[in-house]
């Protein structure tokens, strides 16, 4: 198991910082926030904008920098299917999955596991 | 059901709430703290401690809202997620409910870069809307996040912040909706300076039908000079100031500067008031506790409703 998680680790890695600039969080969620990849956001905010964000749309933090959420609200208003995930509230980031693979946490459910008190208003 | 705090009750009772923001200390001294919160006394519904403000570091905001529970003055805790993990926060949470601490107000807070210690880890563990969500299951279920079971829950009335002003624009009354879904009572926004964007967007909040769910809170701020107004305009961020109201200071005589910003801020507490489904005003002097009391005074907000601070503030464990 360990031999294909580094295997499948070599080739998401690779493919998905080079299309998505990705963190590997291994808990996948950019169809939620329009593909763009929430854990670039300075603040690792999952849920949608901080208040800091410059009237040019920028991060408060990088000032050159486009804000992550102003590109993931764009972003999702041209999402067929999932437009409307932006909506969903999203459970804390399980920080034990960093760098591990998001496909393989997909497909065996472990990326969905919440802390037990966190009450789902609606997943990812 | 009993309101949680003489501000959820007044909220409830459909009275239009003032609330202030008490200028953090730096002393070790209670007195500091004492001093400044005993000037909004009997002018404002209660009082916010901020956390950490502006991301420089100050006197815990938890230590603040005991000292004015101790002196009878109900506080509003602000807390950030910048500064603590969900572990530092959830103990923090039921601190201050066992000392007396009613509303508090999450958020994200300002970056570490905008503070004195711009070489800080920023923590950001759990975002706001989890922080929010966090705080409901610790009060409506009586658990950690963990899942593991209180002794006695708190009983919070539970605030966050909206900036209106921030794009995406669109975007900002559907993080509303979230922070309701999540758990939020009453919400304070960022500094309303410019009315027309404010009301297109409590009319967006309006369409999603959250002025019945959640008590939104404008806060004004009340600028004491032309430079004050410049400094706001270009170091805080996600503050929006117009140019007409710094133009308008610039052409003020210094002397007379400060009375303009008094009148500034009646202006906005007079417009955003006739905005359907704003439910109280909450006020900024910046480091000027006075200023907040002239404003109240001339707004037309005095007195307050005369509720006894001791059937409120630390009561209803």
């Amino acid at each position: 198991m360990r031999v294909i998680e580094r295997l499948v680790v070599a080739v998401e890695k690779p493919l998905k910082e080079a299309v998505w600039d990705c963190r590997m969080c291994g808990q996948c969620i950019l169809h939620s926030t329009g593909l763009s990849c929430p854990m670039r956001c300075p603040k690792n905010l999952r849920n949608g904008p901080c208040g800091g964000v410059r009237a040019n749309g920028n991060c408060e933090v990088y000032p050159d920098k486009r804000c992550v959420w102003v590109e993931a609200w764009e972003g999702s208003r041209r999402l067929p299917v999932f437009k409307d995930h932006i909506e969903h509230l999203q459970k804390p980031v399980d920080w034990q999955l960093q760098g591990t693979s998001s496909w393989i946490n997909l497909v065996s459910g472990r990326d969905g596991v919440a802390p037990k008190g966190w009450e789902a208003h609606g997943s990812s | 059901m009993a309101a949680p705090s003489r501000l959820a009750g007044l909220l409830r009772d459909g009275r239009f709430a003032v609330t202030a923001e008490l200028t953090s200390t730096n002393s070790a001294d209670p007195e500091a703290t004492w001093r400044l919160a005993e000037v909004l006394r009997g002018s404002v519904d209660a009082v916010n401690c901020t956390d950490n403000t502006g991301a420089h570091v100050h006197m815990s905001s938890l230590a603040a809202a005991h000292l004015l529970v101790e002196k009878g003055i109900e506080p509003i805790m602000q807390l950030t997620v910048r500064d603590r993990n969900r572990l530092a926060l959830q103990a923090d949470l039921l601190g201050a409910a066992a000392l007396g601490v009613r509303n508090i107000v999450l958020m994200s807070g300002d970056d570490v870069t905008a503070g004195d210690h711009p070489e800080a880890r920023r923590i950001y563990d759990i975002d706001s809307m989890q922080l929010i969500e966090v705080a409901a299951g610790m009060r409506d279920r009586g658990v950690y996040l963990s899942g593991r079971k209180l002794e006695q829950a708190p009983s919070f009335f539970i605030g966050a912040v909206e900036n209106p002003f921030a794009p995406p624009l669109e975007f900002r009354p559907i993080r509303l909706q979230k922070k309701v879904r999540a758990g939020a009572d009453f919400i304070q926004t960022q500094l309303v300076f410019d009315v027309p964007i404010f009301t297109r967007f409590m009319s967006m909040v309006g369409d999603l039908g959250l002025t019945d769910k959640v008590f939104i809170i404008p806060s004004i701020g009340i600028p004491r000079s032309a430079r004050g107004a410049r400094y706001m305009r270009e170091k805080v961020p996600g503050l929006h100031v117009p140019d007409a109201v710094v133009h308008r200071l610039e052409k003020t005589p210094p002397a007379r500067q400060s009375q303009e910003g008094i009148e500034i801020a009646v202006e906005l507490v007079k417009a955003v008031r006739e905005i359907p489904g704003v439910a109280g005003v909450h006020l900024i002097g910046i480091k000027w506790e006075e200023g907040v009391l002239q404003v109240a005074e001339a707004a037309g907000l005095l007195p307050r409703p005369t509720v006894s601070p001791l059937a409120t503030v630390g009561g209803s464990r």
